[in-house]
């Protein structure tokens, strides 16, 4: 009987999840067999992709390892980090210093490695700043923020920062178009049609260093350019942007920007646009932005701030922008592995249009325009369509490819990922996802040559997925197994900020680069101590350098006295270890300015500004050896004006004096 | 890689076969698990030299006079690498202090020891007992090994070889 009954309840159980099975909104149930074994990455072994996610409104980037999704690192971007102290320390101030000062927060969107001949060449990683408008490209033998350049003439820097196929340019358009930094912007908003301009940035990145100039900008109709991809293969020398607002709005976006039934998709001929700035077409104009560049010798940033910038006017050149309806304000603009498709997302469509590259070709030699959108020609839909995807989901927003002739579709309103045929644009599999998915990402999923063994789409709402932690949840990553015809769930895992795009690329092409310490012998730091015997402290005027290494287990010097109210104090802090994963950390009460992580060979830089007379201690922060609880010291602070003499030593006790001063 | 494999392989099977749950005798001075590397080194070479130590130097030539050249690009090594742990004198900071080093050890099990620290100190009975009275693992500082042999040169200096 007992058996009976049991047997029953495991009937009942399945009966219960078969029926749930049929209902996607039920979160858990979506999984079935061997996930988990999938997803399975044992302790001590490597995962086998890295995968770079944006952090979104955090302002940094992460990097998870897949398939298991364990987090290994945020790479501080955009915003301060105290835990590296990115933007605390002297030497990183400069990264985050803008046009309009220092920015210590911003919102990172999009992520995108560099290539070469489309495919993923390992060398860098670049994110853009969406508020105050910047692109930063990221050291991947350092998995540190290199460089970042500022753009003029921006606001909201959201089609960005996506790359030509040999990373010869970094692409940056404005999502909200302005009047240009030199015109007079004390204007009425609603002057917008006749006053406000998108601007296209080009950014240049040097082939050996990565060195990013800003080349030229395509000034273009005031619209909103929402996101863009690069064309391959055949359509090398194009790039393609989505544009909403084509009505122009400036109140009221929600309702008075959806009003068109087409907005546009957006091609340009940059190789056009690159002949004309060398024929000297590009008129100069006068603006403000900072380049800040990070040097790994003298591990040392500078900021300059730049005062001019080439732009051509696209109005006044026939052939390199043209304009390509595409249905209900298309969000994804994304190109296939070869070159050839078009895929627009119209973020209010009930169909997604596929345009074909040659068709668009055959337009423009045609003239197959239906007239022009403030002088731009607007390419009949028809003559550019390759065809439509019907009733694909609701809500589509973002593509990425396998290379094997499918696409992929996220769809934010009916909440799940749609693979479709690029050919016969047939839809071949549909799964749920929870919930509300954003961006996808295949492994070189927007390159050439994809490697597509999983799909992980990035989910802007967690609701019930994981432990609630109050109001603020963790946001939410799943991914999915694309080996077989069917997509297949393996993992939920959690991301830092918002996760929007992201790329991921084998481990193969990246940890063999991966630097393990920098060499002592290379640092040529202004404040660099090699060894103990060039450690020091030196005063000028209110001003007191000191010179400090940190090895296991001690600071040098570690006793200091003779420092005044009123003193402005850096501790330049030398790290003398030279080996992997021995950073030494440091830190002295009262300091208004974080602490310093500093790795092997590095020196680092904390600003003390003493608030009163005493003894204040100082330490390592980041366990570092059995006697790291020893790794310590003191600095005494004398009034202002006190004749305390200035010293400073390590292991020279003085003898103890038992009474008085 | 596949002397790796071979090894744990073996380890693998060394495990299955240990009985009664009693672990294998473990170093207690080995970083947890201890490195592949120091695994290898342990394994691969059951006739260890204790007076050589373990490394890729085998043999030093050393001259009867001291090579004052070599000796002083040594000084230079050691100020950026070793001084904030070891003195000239015979007393002990973090490490020993270097005075007759030289009488001590070798000029292998010097050169081995400054360049294999992590390894030596998992299986190096000489390099363990300085550990036991330190208690810091001598930090791998990456000396090339033309850097070892000058520092060596150095050390012989100091000993006082002209």
């Amino acid at each position: 009987m007992k058996r009976l009954k049991y047997l029953s309840i495991i009937g009942a159980t399945a009966l219960v999840i078969g029926v749930n099975a049929c209902k996607p909104k039920n979160a858990g149930n979506a999984v079935t067999g061997n996930a988990a074994a999938k997803a399975y990455v044992a302790p001590g072994k490597y995962d086998e992709f890295y995968n770079f996610i944006s952090g979104g409104f955090s302002g940094q980037m992460s990097v998870y390892g897949l398939p298991s999704g364990r987090l290994l690192r945020v790479i501080p971007v955009f915003s301060v980090d105290p835990e590296k102290g990115w933007g605390y320390s002297e030497e990183t101030k400069p990264m985050l210093t803008t046009s309009h000062g220092f920015v210590p927060w911003d919102d990172l969107h999009h992520t995108e490695l560099s290539q070469t001949n489309g495919e993923i060449d390992g060398r860098w990683i670049f994110g853009n700043a969406n508020n105050t408008p910047r692109v930063a490209r990221i050291d991947l033998a350092t998995f540190r923020t290199a460089e970042i350049i500022e753009l003029p003439n921006s606001g909201g820097n959201h089609s960005s920062p996506f790359i030509t196929e040999n990373t010869e340019y970094v692409i940056a358009g404005t999502r909200f178009s302005v009047p240009p930094d030199d015109a007079d912007g004390d204007i009425p908003i609603n002057t917008y049609k006749k006053n406000f301009k998108g601007h296209i940035s080009f950014i240049s990145v040097g082939k050996e260093d990565g060195k990013m100039e800003i080349a030229f900008q395509l000034e273009c109709p005031g619209v909103n350019f929402d996101l863009s991809h690069s064309g391959k293969g055949k359509s090398h020398g194009w790039f393609f942007f989505s544009c909403y607002n084509t009505e122009q709005a400036n109140t009221l976006l929600e309702v008075n920007a959806s009003q068109r039934d087409k907005d546009f998709i957006m091609a340009v001929n940059w190789k056009k646009a690159e002949e004309y700035v060398k024929a000297g077409k590009g008129k100069k104009q006068a603006v403000k932005y900072a380049h800040n560049v990070y040097n790994d010798k003298t591990h040392t940033a500078t900021s300059e701030i730049k005062t001019e910038i080439l732009v051509l006017n696209t109005k006044e050149f026939a052939d390199i922008c043209y304009f390509i309806p595409c249905p209900k304000s298309p969000h994804g603009c994304d190109v296939d592995p070869t070159g050839e498709y078009i895929v627009g997302s119209g973020k209010l469509a009930a169909l997604i249009p596929v345009f074909s590259f040659d068709k668009i070709q055959k337009a423009i030699a045609d003239k197959a325009f239906e007239g022009d959108f403030e002088g731009i020609p607007v390419i009949k839909y028809e003559a550019a369509l390759y065809g439509e995807v019907k009733k694909p989901g609701l809500g589509p927003l973002h593509t990425e490819f396998d290379g094997k002739g499918n696409a992929f579709t996220s769809m934010f309103v009916s909440s799940e990922v749609v693979k479709w045929n690029i050919k016969d644009l047939k839809v071949v599999d549909r799964v749920p996802t929870y919930y509300s998915v954003g961006h996808l990402c295949v492994p070189g999923g927007d390159s050439r040559k994809p490697n597509p063994k999983y799909m992980i789409a990035y989910n802007k709402i967690t609701k019930d997925r994981y432990l609630p932690t109050g109001p603020e949840l963790a946001q939410s990553a799943q991914l999915f197994d694309i080996s077989g015809e069917k997509m297949q769930l393996i993992l939920d895992f959690p991301t830092i900020g918002e996760p929007h795009y992201a790329q991921a690329v084998s481990a193969d092409l990246i940890k063999g680069k991966s630097i393990k310490f920098f060499k002592l012998e290379e640092n040529t730091h202004q404040y660099v101590s090699k060894g103990e015997g060039t450690t020091k402290v030196v005063r000028e005027g209110k001003t007191v350098h000191v010179y400090m290494t940190a090895i296991r287990s001690h600071l040098a010097p570690d006793n200091i006295e003779g420092i005044r109210m009123g003193d402005e104090v850096y501790f330049h802090i030398t790290n003398l270890e030279q080996d992997w994963d021995v950073p030494h950390g440091f830190a002295i009460k009262g300091a208004l300015n974080a602490e310093l992580l500093i790795m092997p060979g590095e020196t680092q830089t904390l600003k003390w500004v003493p608030d009163r007379v005493g003894i204040s201690p100082m330490y390592c922060t980041d366990f570092c050896s059995a006697l790291h609880q020893e790794m310590s010291g003191y600095v005494r602070v004398s009034p202002s004006g006190s004749n305390v003499p200035l010293l400073f030593s390590t292991g020279k006790n003085l003898p103890a004096e038992a009474d008085g001063k | 890689m596949k002397k790796l494999i071979y090894l744990s392989v073996i380890c693998a099977i060394m495990a299955a076969c240990g009985g009664g749950g009693s672990e294998p005798e473990k170093n207690p001075y080995a970083m947890e698990g201890g490195t592949p590397e120091a695994q290898a080194a342990a394994n691969a070479n059951p006739s260890y030299d204790p007076e050589r130590g373990e490394g890729k130097f085998t043999k030093v030539d050393v001259a009867p006079t001291l090579d004052e050249k070599m000796a002083a690009s040594g000084q230079k090594v050691y100020e950026v690498k070793c001084n904030s742990c070891h003195k000239l004198t015979g007393e002990k900071l973090v490490g020993p202090g270097w005075k007759d080093v030289t009488q001590r050890y070798k000029a292998e099990w010097i050169m081995n020891f400054v360049t294999n620290p992590d390894v030596m100190l998992d299986k190096d009975p000489k390099a363990q007992a300085q550990l036991e009275l330190c208690l810091v693992r001598m930090p791998n500082q990456n000396v090339a090994d033309e850097e070892a042999r000058a520092l060596y040169e150095f050390m012989r200096k100091n000993d006082g070889v002209k």
